[in-house]
């Protein structure tokens, strides 16, 4: 590394102090510290298992159930706790889940993917057929455009960072891609439009415009090197990278390809924006640039003055992120934070930076940057574009604040 | 080699990586879809009305449909509770509290039809009759005050029912207009 450089981050080290949870140095209550050997190393551990699970001591780590429409238990959606993990890859299991009626219980046998409309040839294809065909792997964030809808709340909402923004989680997905089936079944060139419909009992379904469909569409089998998990559209679901969750129709059964958006339910009534003026904005696919801290954050308590190290995750849909900033006195001064490799497009990417506590109130806030230039915006300045009533696409730059007894808040500032 | 020619040379080379992209040999294993097939699946129904099948409504014989099968989630002529309230909310759109419904929302009445047939009731989808789904469309259009009691709606007429806030939506794919 040359010189510069290494200066450089060592003065990013002074300038913006952080480490994980500390530790204390005292020998903790019931700890094996040497000279004691621990149990579990005076029997043999327990034997194989078919499917592994987590620790049990990790028990507490799940997804974050949030209500669902009342009289229902399956048109709702479950949060990744964000602050819980670390890294970019999401495990399948606390992938965020998002559904409008349930998930089905789908026999890959029994299902079927009909794709017709504008085609010579209407097909129908079984799940053993799509295994057979080419497969491309890729690793992409999805993030439901619901995700950080809170921040549109005049007041902070008291919640923690899956809570806020874990309607975003990332995996490798691995599938055919979309334009081998449209070709197969003699798309219309001219054609503009695919309605995709899910075999769930909303029938969930939404138009594509074409040229995705014959970019980068995939229709996903497995996710990180599994098939999908139900309640991420086992056994097939369609895949558009970056851009909004829903159109990600889960449980695929239907491809039609027509002259035009049918203009379904959720891309009409919901999934477009409502603005300050009393217009809508409709067909916003791609999810815009955005990064949160996942540690710390809302509910932790840092344990006295000291480093720390400042992690969190950045993510776009419109490309590569190529920077993220982090402040720790609320947008005064801003440090680049250094990007951890794997730095993928449309995936989720992790930013850490250390950070030394003073031990005074703080507010910390992450900004990011992908490789269009475009740059996540300030809460008030989002808000002044945009107004209090949307739902959707909300990118604004969250802000943590620390108290000075070291108590992490979820602020506006 | 103009600077000219190199730029067409480049469009060839781009061109023919493409034409090779595409031959990615597939085993070609989609069995043909007979018309019966496509019918029995094909539930979606743009704002041009294709795909409306035969049959219709009005909305005094949605009423009752509605007090039947909607009403005890969406609440009494669309009032909402426990779920979506269906009706009222024009003029609020642009006020700190906005209510979105069909009527002050929804910008196309076709998508009344492929909804309700598709997803409603919702613990008992896709059992409702093609009248019924059509007589309930009327009623809840009649609630919104868009359409009359006695007006007839089948495949013809839904299409060119004009949505209160049809023209409110800005288009954002593939770019913001102008
Ligand atoms: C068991 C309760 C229940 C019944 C009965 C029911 N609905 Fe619904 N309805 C819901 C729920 C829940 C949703 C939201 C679904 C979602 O999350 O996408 C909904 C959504 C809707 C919406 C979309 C509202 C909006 O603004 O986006 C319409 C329209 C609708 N229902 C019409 C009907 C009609 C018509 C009937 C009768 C044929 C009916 N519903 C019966 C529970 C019900």
């Amino acid at each position: 590394m040359d010189p510069s450089k290494r200066r450089f981050l060592k003065r990013s080290v002074v300038l913006l102090g952080a480490s994980g949870l500390v530790t204390s140095g005292s020998k903790e209550v019931g700890a094996f510290e040497p000279p004691d050997v621990p149990p579990w190393m005076k029997s043999p551990g327990a034997g194989f298992n078919e499917y592994g699970v987590p620790s049990k001591h990790e028990s507490k780590v799940t997804r974050t159930l949030i209500r669902s429409q009342p009289g229902t238990t399956g048109s709702g959606a479950a949060r990744t706790p964000l602050e819980a993990l670390d890294g970019t890859l999401t495990p399948s299991g606390l992938h965020f889940e998002r559904s409008h009626s349930g998930v089905p219980d789908i026999d890959p046998d029994k299902h079927r993917l009909l794709i017709h409309g504008m085609v010579k040839r209407p097909l129908i294809f079984t799940i053993d057929a799509l295994l057979r065909y080419p497969m491309v792997s890729r690793i992409h964030f999805l993030e439901c455009s619901g995700n950080s809808q809170f921040l549109y709340q005049p007041t902070p909402p008291s919640l923690t960072a899956g809570q806020t923004h874990g309607l975003v989680s990332c995996s490798e997905w691995t599938g055919v891609p979309l334009r081998l089936l449209l070709e197969e079944a003699g798309v219309d060139p001219g054609a503009p439009w695919i309605l995709a419909e899910g075999a769930d009992a909303a029938a969930m379904s939404r138009s594509v415009p074409m040229a995705k469909a014959m970019d980068d569409a995939m229709l996903a089998l497995f996710q990180n090197g599994e098939r999908l998990r139900p309640e991420n559209g086992y056994p097939v679901r369609l895949f558009l990278p970056g851009w909004e969750g829903n159109m990600s129709v889960k449980w695929l059964r239907r491809l039609k390809v027509v002259p035009a958006p049918i203009m379904t339910k959720d891309e009409t009534s919901r999934y477009t924006d409502l603005q300050a003026d009393g217009r809508s904005l409709m067909f916003t696919y791609p999810m815009e640039v955005k990064s949160v801290i996942t540690r710390p954050s809302h509910g932790m308590t840092l344990k006295g003055a000291g480093l720390y190290q400042i992690s969190g995750i950045a993510w776009s849909g419109g490309g590569t992120i190529s920077r993220v900033e982090v402040t720790s006195d609320g947008g005064r001064t801003w440090t680049a934070a250094p990007l951890s490799p794997l730095v993928l497009p449309r995936a989720l990417t992790r930013f850490r930076l250390p950070w030394r506590w003073d031990g005074s109130a703080s507010v910390l806030k992450s900004r990011a940057t992908d490789d269009t230039g475009a740059v996540q915006p300030e809460r008030d300045r989002f808000i002044a574009d945009h107004g209090n009533n949307a739902i959707f696409h909300c990118n604004a730059i969250q802000a943590w604040g620390v108290a000075a007894n070291g108590e992490v808040k979820h602020v506006y500032a | 080699m103009s600077t000219r020619d190199l730029a067409w040379a480049v469009i060839a080379v781009v061109a023919a990586g493409c034409a090779r992209a595409t031959v990615v040999e597939t085993p070609n294993l989609g069995r043909p879809a007979t018309a019966a097939q496509i019918a029995g699946w094909d539930i979606s129904v743009g704002p041009d009305g294709v795909g409306l099948p035969p049959g219709s409504g009005t909305a005094a014989k949605g009423a009752v449909v509605y007090e039947q099968k909607c009403q005890a989630c969406h609440g009494a002529k669309g009032a909402g509770q426990p779920n979506d309230r269906l009706v009222g909310g024009q003029g609020t759109l642009a006020s700190k509290t906005p209510v979105r419904t069909i009527g002050s929302y929804w910008p196309h009445a076709t998508t009344i039809f492929d909804y309700t047939r598709r997803a409603m009731p919702y613990v008992q989808p896709q059992s409702l009759t093609d009248d019924e789904v059509y007589a309930v469309t009327a009623y809840l259009l009649h609630l919104n005050g868009i359409i009359g009691d006695s007006d007839e709606i089948n495949a013809r007429t839904l299409p060119t029912v004009k949505m209160p806030n049809r023209d409110n939506f800005i288009i954002m794919y593939p770019a913001r207009p102008r």
